[in-house]
């Protein structure tokens, strides 16, 4: 089982190799929208990446208004 | 069609549609690739009408309220067609909002149901109570087993079976409150009629037919007028069927066309743009030579649809292309904000019309839109039968205020009889968007007259919505701007929100207050953000009662040059 931190971690990984941002540049606390300038549509990609990487399914809802990596890691943790 | 022109309310149409078309499919909702629903008119009934006798025996009246906090699905309409059947009023409400948000709308409605899904119930019950609200039924859909519900009751187990009775409305009677901004001081909730309604569809089929088997995808929010209309109201009395989505995971968006076929889709420049984009890559990929004669294939088709869409031809020369789309699609309908022509252009080429419309909630749904006779990507077309569209105080370029008059425009805003006189004067409706007709008829929008921004989501953010996010900022005051409001543009594009600080004497934009910014900041949705801070060393003009004079201190921060008066957050 992984932990919390471990899992914002791999989120952090995923996320630079999506938008193609060096892994250093990202911190949990980012506010993901600012760092990265993406737009909602953008997110959701993002999300169907962790998705598949985790093996789990995330409803919209559970992601609704989270816009950190670690909220979005705990959000993902709590359904590993 | 049903013969809209003969009936009193939408509850009175939808009823007829049910019988008419009731072994035509009427709703698919679907997640991800799994098809979770596919109901008839006739199955639709059958959950609906159990639903409306329970609201009945519940106490639900003839003009009582309830509201919906749904994402789309089929519990959606169902709820809707039982609230409207039981000649109820329904308030859709945003399901994006904060809970504090919904819960200022539930109150300022006075809504006494509300029907909601289970994940945002949660939310809401944490954090307020019904017990200030007017609230005597609750519903939440897709609860889990043994869940606490907060005084709410199952939707799934909501249910009577004996017939419950249909509760006439006369046309002018208000069918919806539908809130087109406003979780500030004043919000907007715009009394809509049954006739609004009734009247709005009645020009669209000869624009956009639809029929038994054709498939509307519904993708924007059914709480947005545009949807309510295209998504719901107007494929049902068409008898023609509705395909949501649980999620709007770009992906599965795109599957949804070839899957299901889909004959129109309604969406925001923002979607609009993220599939422009995947085509592009996917045109980019292809070799050399097969580049080559696609790039052929678009200017051909360009050169024999000049004067007007022809889809059949289109499909056969640009086959891969229109079979991405499901090989049906007969327009993508583009509205909620201001598209680039740009955009709407790259579409035409491949031969997948597009409509470029503009409406607003206050007049229903669409005030004008392109009928492709011939595509016009530089404008938003001309008014549909039955608006009167004029301009107001036209300019020396004939630019002026955009004002509609006809019977698809609202009644009045709720509870705010002042604001209403402001926006409907005379009869005509005033937008505050500025524009002028050509000389073929179409209208062209050159920029806002009002203090707001819509995203190209198609969200419509007024600054004193989203003031409460900085209250309490250690600063002498602060008020938020359009940045168009302050500096005209003659653009409808990349609008963007201003927080104006006046700091205390000696005070000045440290790094903390900087951080504090952002931070209030980054609680907002990241639509609803401010990009940008203005620093004004006078005192703010005030009324009497303290109120910002906004339309003055706008006038004031004007004289400052804007590319250096926006400092970055």
């Amino acid at each position: 089982m992984r932990t919390i931190d471990q899992t914002t971690q791999e989120v952090l990984s995923l996320a630079s190799k999506h938008f193609h941002v060096p892994p250093d540049s990202l911190a949990p606390d980012d506010d993901f929208f600012k760092k990265l300038g993406i737009n909602s549509l953008q997110a959701l990609e993002l999300l169907s990446r962790l998705e598949n990487y985790f093996g789990i399914e995330l409803p919209d809802y559970e992601v609704q208004g989270v816009s950190d990596f670690r909220t979005l890691a705990s959000r993902i943790q709590s359904r590993l | 069609m049903l013969d809209l022109s003969k009936y009193q309310s939408i509850g009175a149409a939808l009823k007829d549609s049910l019988e008419e078309f009731s072994r035509e499919v009427c709703l698919i909702e679907s997640d991800r690739d799994r098809e979770k629903d596919r109901l008839t008119y006739r199955a639709f009934k059958e959950r609906a009408h159990p639903l409306a006798k329970a609201l009945q025996d519940a106490g639900f009246q003839a003009s009582d309220r309830a509201a919906i906090i749904m994402s789309n699905q089929s519990k959606w309409l169902i709820s809707a067609y039982a609230i409207f059947y039981s000649g109820g009023v329904l308030v859709p409400l945003d399901y994006k909002l904060a809970p504090d948000e919904q819960w200022q709308l539930i109150k300022h409605s006075s809504v006494s149901v509300l029907v909601t899904e289970y994940p945002i119930w949660r939310q809401l019950a944490a954090s307020s109570n019904a017990s200030a609200t007017n609230l005597q039924t609750i519903l939440v859909t897709e609860a889990p087993p043994n869940v606490e519900l907060f005084g709410a009751k199952r939707w799934e187990e909501f249910r009577s079976d004996s017939e419950p009775a249909f509760l006439s409305r006369q046309r002018g009677d208000v069918a919806t409150i539908v809130y087109s901004s406003g979780t500030g001081g004043h919000p907007k909730g715009c009394m809509m009629t049954h006739e609004n309604y009734l009247e709005q569809c009645i020009p669209f089929p000869d624009l956009y037919p639809l029929w038994p088997g054709a498939t509307y995808l519904s993708i924007l929010p059914t709480n947005h007028a545009i949807d309510f209309m295209l998504g719901f109201f107007y494929p049902f009395v068409n008898g023609a069927t509705v395909v949501h989505l649980r999620t709007l995971r770009p992906e599965y968006v795109r599957a949804a066309f070839p899957k299901y076929k889909i004959t129109y889709v309604t969406l925001v420049p923002l979607v609009l743009k993220s599939l422009q984009k995947g085509l592009q890559t996917r045109f980019e990929a292809l070799p050399p030579g097969r580049r080559k004669l696609f790039s052929f294939l678009v200017k051909l088709n360009k050169a024999l649809t000049r004067y007007r869409p022809n889809v059949g031809l289109s499909r056969l020369l640009l086959k891969q292309v229109h079979e991405a789309f499901g090989g049906r699609l007969r327009a993508i309908i583009v509205g909620g904000a201001f598209t680039e022509p740009q955009v709407l252009q790259f579409f035409y080429d491949l031969g997948i019309p597009v409509a470029n419309a503009y409406g607003l909630t206050e007049a229903c749904t669409g005030i004008t839109v392109n009928d492709l006779r011939p595509f016009r990507a530089d404008t938003v077309g001309k008014p549909l039968s039955g608006m009167e569209v004029r301009i107001v105080n036209p300019d020396s370029d004939g630019i002026g205020e955009v004002s509609v008059r006809g019977k698809t425009v609202m009644s009045g805003y709720l509870n705010e009889p002042e604001l209403t006189a402001e926006t409907i004067v005379n009869g005509w409706l005033m937008t505050g968007d500025l524009g002028r007709f050509d000389s073929a008829g179409h209208l062209q929008l050159f920029g806002r007259k009002k203090n707001m921004i819509v995203t190209e989501e198609g969200k419509n953010i007024y600054p004193e919505d989203i003031e409460a996010a900085f209250e309490g900022l250690p600063v002498k005051e602060f008020c938020v701007f359009a940045a168009n409001y302050i500096w005209p543009k003659r653009s409808m594009v990349g609008e963007q929100l201003l927080l104006v600080l006046h700091l205390e004497q000696g005070q000045s934009l440290s790094d903390e207050l900087r951080g504090d910014i952002s931070t209030r900041n980054s609680r907002l949705l990241n639509y609803r953000r401010v990009h940008g801070i203005v620093l004004f060393d006078e005192d703010f003009p005030r009324t009497a009662s303290l109120k910002i004079k906004r339309n003055i201190l706008a006038e004031h921060v004007a004289q400052k040059d804007r590319a250096s008066a926006i400092l970055s957050l």
